[in-house]
């Protein structure tokens, strides 16, 4: 376990080690001038995005985890259509609409004869802009987690909460949410994580955060070191912010005490449980249908005009590469997670802690770090075989789809092992002790015990791969090998060039490929009983 | 969604059929191969690559992506890199792939004659392919053309709160401050880009067709643009992006000294190489007349060999003098373009 841990940590190593090899004078002009300005609009941007997706997130699971209203099945799953949305797409799509010259404005002006600067109207081009788009793509990590998380609850100690005399909404904050915690943080965590590794749309939007920074003073001033200095201090940033979240509840614990229970739902009816359903429609129209509306328009424009053949393989390469990246996160997770579950050092911890921080870094960082070790290694191994046998062996590994499919694991670990380890919490350890004291060895424990309690987790998490993978752009376009093209490729290659239109074909086909796991996996969660029960927070130590 | 098993079985083997072949690689069916590492987007040159393998039989494998993760990709890869061809789409890409010593150079007759020798590097190192000119692009009902003339007076206080420009992050506006910088020297270029930045109607955002809008709908009068982009834009089925441009007309500064500031788009063979003859045959080929017309057709380029006309939609702009300095410089200064930037808030 430990091993792997080490192996998948390389390339994130890789990027702390350039901390030790000497800093430019270029560090000089970057503290002069503008890494004040990266650093304040980096942790804007992270406390909006913050913000925005815990309260999005969690009402939306609150609502359909506990309550019943119209269309409370619908809104389930399609509650997940929005992270099949690329983020720089929505923001593409959000831009054409909302712009000055798009058509909402443009009709404003039409219809009361204002002029440039005779009304005002919000800049989507901004950094609240941005935290709206990132928000609105982000939220389904929360709701993923935190839904699974509330369906697992108990409504025993919800009802004992109420029989107590709090209402629905102190319910919710006393009891609901403080159970929930460990969903929460992990949901939050991956969106602040894929906030800060997010580029395409700081960028279109123009507000200068780290991520811009990094990119600027690699392309900008040619200096890759310190580009991955900048990387690694991002990086530590996020070591440190995780820690001390860790620490804040190392006491606490999460698991259930009892047996199941199947959970009642609250009955919203009439007024209420439209009202209730407004909320989840408003979500999902803004993160999903308006922007899937004016890229299909676009599309349509497109159609006839695409090579059906060509597009297949698009989509075939882009399906297969997700499938193997999810399915290889998911074993590696649930080997950390477990391993971790075993043997709780210290030592365990922060070896799993340091595999996932891939998912904070941007991903041509990240591939920077896989693509350095790999042709070393090739370059290493071709040295020797020429030396000794007189052959060359070349690059094994480097630009092979081996390498592609490491620096997914390395990027994406985290979305597994979050949701692998926050599934495991809720798992009471005295569940493992019963069944080791029977006479089951650790990995009968698992597949016996483990595997179908963690039903729901494990489909969540490669649900959540899958989709990133699909969405995945700057490792796979400078690790690939020659003549691959993905989805996300294509459509970034054509947006970068500003020919939206054009892009909204591919982009759409990720989105809608992007569903069907999202389908599988309601199939699978409705299929399963939930293993709801009773769980407490307890604190150990209180007298 | 139920699947029956022989079905599921079917759709796993063609997945694992995919993976296998991909994995192992497709086997080669042509004698000669070249491999392109290209910055230049699939879109953008793909199709003359398969001309070239109709005409030469030469097969073309092709990796595209950001020119300095490329770069990186192949100093990494060192001398076993499968890499021959290094497409780039500035020259100071170029400049900095020769600095780390990943180009070699190769000798050609034929490009020596055709491209002028302040587009390539003289050692033959790499050599530009197709010209970019960035220009002043402007609002018809708003402003007179006669009142511009060069990059310099843009700072001028009637244009306060007039001019759109997209980000400094932009590698064509870090171009063309390292042009400044080459023929004006630091000081002046300084309080160029400070004029500038004050006379900006808003922050920078978007990419250059988001400015060419801006001029139409009247949020700027002026704007910094790369011609192809405004080329695209009256060429657009998008029916709204051509009204756009419509309202807007191109201003080539700076005619009566140094010229337009204009950029390449060019190609190295690599130290790597082990098809060099291939390699120098696909970069000759993208010099000669079908392909220099192809890019200003497909993407209103002009070309940069010499006696090639350019397309007809770049010559209804009118000719234009370009801006002699040598394009080495660009990759030079573009480090120093970019602080410069930075001190006067560009953002």
């Amino acid at each position: 376990m430990l091993l792997t841990a080490c192996l998948i940590a390389v390339p994130v190593l890789v990027i702390v080690a350039s901390l030790f090899q000497g800093f430019s004078p270029v560090w000089q002009h970057l503290l002069e001038t503008v890494l004040q300005d990266y650093v304040v609009n980096s942790l804007l941007l992270m406390l909006g995005v913050g913000v925005g997706t815990l309260v999005l997130g969690v009402s939306a699971a609150w609502l359909t985890a506990m309550c019943e209203f119209p269309g409370r099945k619908l809104f389930n799953w399609a509650l997940l259509l929005p992270m099949a949305m690329p983020a720089y797409i929505i923001a593409y799509t959000y831009t054409g609409m909302l712009d000055f010259s798009g058509p909402v404005q443009s009709a404003l002006r039409a219809q009361f004869g204002w002029g440039h600067g005779d009304y005002y109207f919000p800049e989507i081009r901004s950094l609240g802009g941005a935290i709206c788009m990132l928000s609105l793509v982000l939220y389904p990590y929360v709701y993923l987690l935190v839904r699974v998380a509330f369906s697992e609850q108990s409504t025993a100690v919800l009802e004992a909460s109420r029989s107590l005399g709090k209402g629905p909404w102190k319910t919710l904050f006393l009891v609901g949410l403080p159970m929930a915690r460990p969903a929460i943080v992990a949901g939050i965590s991956l969106a602040l994580m894929e906030t800060l590794a997010d580029f395409g749309t700081v960028d279109y939007f123009g507000v200068s955060v780290f991520t811009t920074g990094i990119f600027r003073t690699w392309y900008g001033l040619g200096e890759l070191q310190t580009a991955a200095q900048l990387a690694a201090f991002l990086l530590l940033f996020v070591f440190v912010l995780f820690t001390l979240e860790q620490y804040s509840r190392r006491r606490l614990r999460f698991h259930h005490n009892s047996a199941q229970q199947k959970p009642s739902r609250i009955e919203l009816q009439g007024w209420r449980g439209w009202c209730a359903c407004a909320l989840p429609l408003v979500i999902v129209t803004a993160g999903f249908a308006l922007p899937a509306v004016q890229l299909a328009t676009w599309a349509s424009s497109r159609v006839g005009e695409t090579d059906t053949a060509e597009f297949l393989t698009l989509v075939g390469s882009s399906f297969t590469l997700a499938a193997i990246a999810s399915v290889c996160c998911l074993v590696i997770a649930l080997l950390l997670g477990y391993g971790k579950r075993l043997h709780p050092g210290q030592l365990e911890h922060q070896a799993a802690r340091v595999s996932s921080m891939g998912y904070a870094i941007p991903g041509t960082v990240i591939a920077v770090g896989v693509l350095i070790p790999f042709a070393w290694m090739d370059n290493r191994v071709d040295a020797l075989m020429r030396e000794h046998f007189d052959i060359s062996t070349g690059l094994l590994l480097s630009g092979t789809l081996v390498a592609l499919v490491f620096a997914y694991v390395v990027r994406f670990l985290a979305v597994s092992l979050q949701t692998v380890e926050s599934g495991l919490a809720r798992i009471r350890p005295s569940i493992d002790e019963s069944a080791r004291s029977l006479g089951k060895g650790p990995l009968q424990v698992l597949h016996r015990i483990h595997l179908p309690m963690l039903r729901g987790s494990l489909a969540t998490a490669l649900l959540l791969v899958f989709v990133d993978v699909l969405k995945e752009l700057p490792t796979t376009l400078i690790l690939r090998p020659f003549n691959f093209n993905t989805l996300a490729v294509r459509t970034y290659e054509l947006a970068s060039d500003e020919r939206l239109a054009d892009a909204a074909l591919p982009a759409l086909a990720i989105v809608l490929i992007g569903l069907l796991p999202v389908i599988l996996m309601t199939r699978i969660s409705s299929a399963a009983t939930p293993y709801s029960s009773v769980r407490t927070q307890s604190q150990e130590g209180r007298p | 969604m139920r699947f029956s098993r022989p079905a599921l079985r079917r759709f796993a083997s063609a997945l694992f059929v995919t993976v296998a072949a991909v994995m192992i690689g497709a086997p080669a069916t042509y004698a000669k191969t070249v491999n392109v590492y290209s910055a230049r987007q699939e879109a953008l040159i793909k199709p003359i690559l398969d001309t070239f393998t109709e005409e030469t039989g030469i097969e073309v494998n092709l990796i595209t992506g950001d020119d300095d993760a490329l770069l990186t990709r192949l100093r990494s890869e060192g001398r076993n890199s499968p890499a021959d061809v290094l497409l780039t789409v500035d020259a100071g890409r170029l400049y900095r792939a020769k600095e780390a010593g990943l180009l070699q150079p190769i000798r050609s007759e034929y490009l020596e004659q055709h491209i002028p020798a302040h587009l390539r590097n003289s050692e033959g190192y790499w050599f530009g392919l197709s010209v970019r000119a960035r220009v002043i692009a402007y609002a018809t009902d708003r402003v007179d053309p006669e009142t511009l003339s060069t990059y310099e007076a843009l700072t001028d206080e009637k244009w306060r709160g007039r001019l759109c420009v997209r980000s400094s992050g932009n590698i064509y506006n870090q171009s063309l401050v390292a042009g400044m910088l080459s023929t004006q020297g630091e000081a002046a270029t300084e309080d160029w880009i400070k004029g500038l930045v004050a006379n900006f109607a808003r922050p920078p955002q978007g990419g250059d067709r988001d400015q060419i809008k801006a001029l139409a709908t009247g949020q700027c009068d002026l704007a910094l643009v790369n011609t192809y982009y405004y080329g695209a834009m009256l060429q657009s089925a998008d029916a709204d992006e051509k009204a756009a441009a419509g309202e807007v007309a191109l201003f080539f500064p700076n005619q009566d000294g140094r010229g337009t500031h204009i950029n390449v788009s060019g190609a190295g063979v690599t130290t790597s190489a082990t098809n060099v003859a291939e390699a120098t045959a696909l970069i000759e080929f993208l010099a000669r007349p079908e392909a220099q017309n192809w890019y200003a057709e497909t993407n209103n380029e002009y070309p940069a060999s010499k006696g090639i006309e350019p397309s007809a939609l770049l010559k209804s702009w009118g000719s234009f003098k370009a801006d002699s300095v040598d394009v080495t410089e660009l990759g030079r200064l573009n480090a120093q373009a970019v602080m410069a930037m930075d001190r006067a808030n560009w953002k």
